[in-house]
């Protein structure tokens, strides 16, 4: 199947079952409200490395938090309900409690699990800490040196979807740059998923194991041009030269799906002639819980 | 269910029966016979009231109840409103349900109320949510709202849940309280907070401190957006600027245990 002069491969990307939460992190103002975002969401790129995947999912407008402030929507997703819950007590501890003028909530009230997090933060207070219930929604207010820090108590954790995934195949570096960040804005443009990776987009792909015993990842090295005369076997084509790749986290398999094809429809457009196929990653279909294909999403 | 009172009570009725739990699954005959005290005889309740209809969670009291007590006593459920003025004890020891009164009530409201809500839409007496004269706890859960002002004690002893009185309230507002949140949208009396160990007393209006309460700061509190936006879905009228403004905080009782505040509006 071809998008104008882009081949679509026939194929799958295989993606895994997660366990996923939405914060909502608050503030006085936009930029106070994204730092903390940001902050939340470092070094968050993939578990094999980081224990956990996180994104921002959108900005929110005052009208649209549950404290009327300026806020973003942040999902993090891990491999257990339990993983999520110590990932959000470090991250909101570390990353969201010390941003200024900041408060953070629960963005999933109807999850399947509900974890402990506030809960275990309020410790912080020193025994000065104040627990406010209201119609069932308790909270906790942790006094610090700039005023409180609010906080739910709870947060919610559902079962989600990782590491959906698209590969860009390119002539040359610049169209496949091009590619993979319109394909990436557009994608973002979703609901219900965030791309971890760096600008949303990753070059160090990665296969399972390593001749490295210690490595539980390695290299793609089917997929590194450089590598095309020496690696055991190249997945590349002559006049493909460059790979980039766009990982999707969500909150449920359609809404990564949905994100997939718009990411392909927005690639094939910037990306032009120099943009010669895209493709997806897997593992022959025997790792991953759901098999996301390419052709029927266009 | 609809209890229309014909003939009001000379003496105190304790009528703590009447509630949507207690007359669940009786018939107008059954009701109309259950006993009350009146003063302190025995008499059937059909004595005072006309019963009409069927009970389906719903009960509608009416008349003049100003001698009629413990209405909602022990309530777990359901919804019941009251047209006219009410005695005292109104919902003491509820668990659950809903009880409006279109009408002033008179002291004691939500005593010891577990859960549940009360909305008076008009004034209530003293001690609203207080415990009973020598309880260590008094309201330990639920929500009880008045839309108009209140008297003395309101608050007292309270361990969890949310009071808000619309108007004024009177002195010694959450006296001896031991946690929860008392929020008056006008004017307290004096002695706030006196002898209170933790909990919030948060009004809008200054408030004269008594000398064990400690000034710690002016600030925001993010947790009120979503006490006074709830109460503005409820028909409080809420000023925006009480959303986004300042408040002082006062820190005590340093007689008690000096974990509890009072926070006041600074326009």
């Amino acid at each position: 199947m071809k998008i104008q002069s882009t081949e679509i491969t026939d194929t799958f990307a295989e993606a895994f079952k997660m366990s996923a939460a939405r914060i909502i992190v608050t503030a006085e103002s936009d930029y106070w409200a994204m730092a903390a975002a940001q902050s939340v969401t470092g070094f968050a790129t993939s578990v094999i490395g980081c224990r956990c995947e996180a994104g921002i999912e959108k900005k929110l407008s005052s009208n649209e938090t549950p404290d009327q402030r300026p806020g973003v929507s942040v999902l993090l997703f891990a491999n257990s309900a339990k993983g999520v819950g110590n990932r959000l007590v470090e991250r909101i501890g570390q990353c969201v409690m010390t941003c200024p003028t900041t408060a953070c909530y629960n963005g999933l009230e109807d999850a399947d699990e509900s974890i402990a997090v506030g809960e275990k933060l309020r410790y912080f207070g020193d025994g000065y800490q104040a627990s406010k219930v209201l119609n069932d929604r308790k909270m906790w207010r942790i006094p610090v040196m700039e005023g409180e820090f609010l906080m739910d108590n709870a947060f919610g954790a559902q079962a989600a979807v990782g590491g959906g995934n698209l590969l860009f195949l390119g002539k040359e570096l610049s169209s496949t740059l091009k590619a993979a960040e319109a394909a990436a804005k557009a994608m973002r443009q979703v609901p219900n998923i965030i791309l971890p990776m760096p600008g949303g987009v990753v070059r160090s792909g990665s296969k399972p194991g390593s001749r490295y015993k210690a490595l539980p990842a390695s290299t793609n090295d089917a997929f590194c041009p450089t590598l095309r005369g020496s690696a055991p076997k190249t997945e590349l084509r002559d006049d493909e030269t460059c790979v980039l790749e766009i990982v999707i986290d969500g909150l449920d398999e359609s809404s990564v799906a949905d994100a997939m094809r718009r990411g392909m429809h927005a690639a094939v457009a910037a990306g032009g002639e120099g943009l010669a196929r895209i493709t997806a990653g897997n593992y022959g279909g025997n790792l991953g819980q759901y098999h996301i294909g390419l052709h029927p999403l266009l | 269910m609809k209890l229309s009172l014909h003939t009001p009570p000379e003496v105190p009725l304790e009528a703590e029966i009447i509630s949507p739990t207690s007359l669940s699954g009786l018939s107008e005959a059954e009701v109309s016979a259950l006993m009350l005290h009146h003063g302190n005889r025995k008499e059937a309740l059909g004595e005072f009231f006309t019963v009409s209809g069927k009970m389906n969670g719903r009960l509608e009291v009416e008349g003049d109840l100003s001698f009629v007590k413990l209405l909602g006593r022990d309530m777990a459920g359901g919804e019941m409103i009251i047209e006219g003025n009410v005695s005292g004890h109104l919902g003491a020891g509820m668990r659950g349900g809903h009880i409006i009164v279109n009408g002033n009530v008179q002291d004691w409201t939500g005593e010891d109320m577990t859960g549940g809500t009360i909305t008076v839409n008009g004034n209530a007496g003293h001690m609203v949510g207080s415990g009973v004269r020598g309880a260590e706890q008094g309201m330990q859960g639920g929500q009880i709202f008045v839309h108009g002002n209140c008297k003395n004690e309101t608050g007292g002893a309270m361990r969890r849940g949310l009071i808000v009185i619309g108007g004024n309230s009177g002195d010694f507002t959450g006296l001896n309280m031991v946690a929860g949140t008392v929020i008056v949208l006008g004017e307290m009396g004096i002695r706030t907070g006196a002898s209170m160990k933790r909990g919030s007393v948060i009004s809008m209006k200054p408030a004269r401190m008594i000398p064990t309460f400690s000034y710690s700061c002016t600030y925001k509190p993010t947790f009120l957006r979503f006490y006074l936006n709830y109460l503005r879905e409820l028909g409080f009228e809420i000023d925006d600027a009480w959303l986004t403004g300042n408040y002082q905080r006062w820190c005590g009782d340093a007689m008690a245990l000096n974990k509890g505040e009072i926070l006041l509006f600074q326009p």
